[in-house]
């Protein structure tokens, strides 16, 4: 496994193994319950690694080339 | 007839119009039918496998969910991203292996990789198995929809014939074609009555989102949070991770990876479909919102919360809208879970079982099959009653059965042998069947046990059955036939099926 597949954890280690920390409803963020918000943030986050994860991969440049 | 169910027709009709007309032009043979000649780029695989998520149950059981159950909906929110990001690392492999081979089904993956067509009927048995329960629920769905549209002056179950009909004709038509141009109106469609929905119903009532929540947590102060016990964060974990496991081995959501162009589609919508679940949140905004609004729906009416929040908001033409959308998130899905039922029927277990089908055949047999589990699905769904919930779980911890297998197969040489990757489905099969009609539950094998331990998914016993037999046969056998070739006993396909 090269480094930018190591990213793919991530996600899984935010969004799961943080909600027994984060689950209260105060505070508030934009509106949501703090559990809730945690969740969505970490939505937000994985579409982030999963960009970075794709301007990594050599095998997408060589596509674009044709 | 009211303004509401005049706009559900004019929807119906033109997705059908749409569906039809997809095919034109294209010579249907089995691999134009089912994986539309491999020529899908990145926009309609977004929708097709985007589009699957949106189904009914997202839409009314979404709200469902947050209507009746609180915290716990979120899990929804984080699976399916995270199936997403999943999908990064584990579609492109099977894409690439599928067109070198030719393959049209989920079955002809495992049947390919572990050169075993006994392999592939067990594997369209147990698919066939979990679509079914899926398939009564998107028309349920669809029955409630055009009914509550109607405001009572057509009967579920005429809504639901009508639907079946639809459906069942552009699925014999089209195939896929139709399915993905359905897909597009649905989604513009879905996409702007949700963010609609949640975020007018909040500010209608409450003059916001977060008045909206502190009112219900005022009303009750655990509904938010994961609770301790039950469905806590134990549950919450356990699920996701077994969900996110089984969210491609729906044999209609691992087909459509097929219809894609090329191994890059994937990659590039793994950065964008998480950002598209978001639209759940204001699916879920819409329940909370219902909880004080439209108070008193219990059990399986709390799927009722949005439909009665809109029709006690909206005027007529309004409610038409969303329940077009509500219409058409019961059709896509319905038509892929149709087709693809009907093509592992007909290639993994007929042509299996009758080698004389020819290729010319098979098409016709499919297409054949199609008003065959319509008719079955429609018959459960008039008829099937309250065991709809613990079907649709007992679908999905079937299905998840086959990521072990599937997982161990993905290296050029496979992990583990054919006779290894049989006892792994098959045991856990038959531990999710058993668990669902026992009710069993890790609390009530384990009393004793913290309830950290005791809120796990029980279907996490049924996966570590099936990996601990899929090794141990694999062992056993490999050193039993070592060296040469011996075909299985055919008549174990069936068990799981009993």
């Amino acid at each position: 496994m090269k480094a930018k597949d190591w990213l793919g954890f991530v996600p899984f280690i935010g969004m799961l193994g943080g909600v027994p920390f984060v689950n209260r409803v105060e505070p508030y963020v934009l509106g949501m319950p703090f559990v809730l918000f945690w969740i969505v943030l970490w939505v937000i986050i994985t579409s982030g690694i999963m960009a970075v994860v794709n301007r990594l991969d050599p095998a997408n440049r060589e596509e674009e080339r044709g | 007839m009211n303004i509401a169910l005049v706009i559900i027709f004019v929807f119906l009709l033109s997705s059908l119009f749409f569906g039809i007309r997809a095919q034109k032009g294209k010579d249907m043979n089995m691999e134009q039918w089912t994986v539309g000649g491999r020529g899908f780029g990145t926009i309609f695989i977004f929708l097709l496998v985007a589009g699957e998520i949106y189904t009914t149950f997202t839409f009314l059981g979404g709200s469902g969910w947050a209507y009746s159950k609180g915290a716990p909906s979120y899990y929804v929110l984080a699976y399916i991203s995270l199936a997403y990001a999943l999908s990064y690392w584990l579609l492109p492999p099977i894409w690439r292996y599928a067109k070198r081979h030719k393959l049209v089904s989920q079955s002809d993956f495992f049947v390919s990789k572990y050169k075993s067509p006994v392999l592939g009927i067990l594997v369209s048995a147990v698919g066939v198995l979990a679509i079914i329960p899926y398939l009564v629920l998107q028309f349920k769905g669809l029955g409630i929809i055009v009914s509550e549209a109607s405001y009572g002056s057509i009967s579920p179950a005429a809504a639901v014939w009508i639907g079946v009909i639809a459906v069942t004709a552009y699925v014999m038509i089209s195939g896929i074609h139709g399915s993905a141009w359905t897909a597009v109106i649905k989604d513009i469609m879905i996409f702007f009555v949700v963010l609609f929905l949640g975020l007018y119903l909040p500010f209608h009532y409450y003059g916001g989102i977060q008045p909206m929540f502190e009112a219900v947590h005022a009303a009750n102060p655990d509904f938010l949070t994961f609770p301790k016990e039950g469905m806590s964060i134990s549950w919450f974990i356990s699920t996701v991770l077994l969900t996110v496991m089984g969210f491609y081995m729906w044999p209609h959501t691992f087909g459509s990876v097929f219809s894609a162009k090329s191994a890059s589609v994937f990659k590039k919508n793994t950065v964008i479909l998480p950002l598209y679940t978001l639209m759940l949140l204001f699916v879920f905004f819409v329940g909370f919102t219902a909880i004080l609004q439209v108070p008193g729906l219990k059990g399986a009416d709390g799927d009722l919360s949005l439909l009665r929040l809109s029709i006690q908001t909206f005027d007529p033409w309004i409610v038409g809208l969303i329940g077009a959308a509500g219409l058409l998130t019961a059709l896509v899905p319905g038509s892929m879970l149709l087709m693809t039922a009907a093509t592992l029927l007909s290639k993994n277990v007929i042509q299996v079982l009758i080698p004389s089908a020819t290729d010319k055949q098979l098409p016709r047999i499919a297409k054949g099959l199609v008003p065959v589990l319509s008719l079955i699905s429609l018959y459960y769904t008039l008829n099937g009653g309250d065991t709809l919930v613990t079907l649709l779980l007992m679908g999905y911890s079937l299905v998840t059965q086959l990521f072990p297998a599937l997982l161990f197969s993905v290296p050029a040489r496979p992990l583990v042998n054919k006779y290894g990757a049989f006892a792994g489905i098959a045991s856990g099969v038959l531990t999710v069947a058993y668990v669902t009609i026992a009710q069993v539950s890790v609390g009530t094998l384990f009393p004793s046990l913290p309830a950290v331990i005791k809120d796990l998914n029980v279907g996490i016993i049924a996966l570590f059955i099936n990996v601990v037999m899929m090794f141990a046969v694999h062992l056993i056998t490999q050193q039993l036939f070592a060296g040469k070739e011996e075909s299985m006993p055919s008549e174990e396909a069936h068990q799981p099926v009993s």
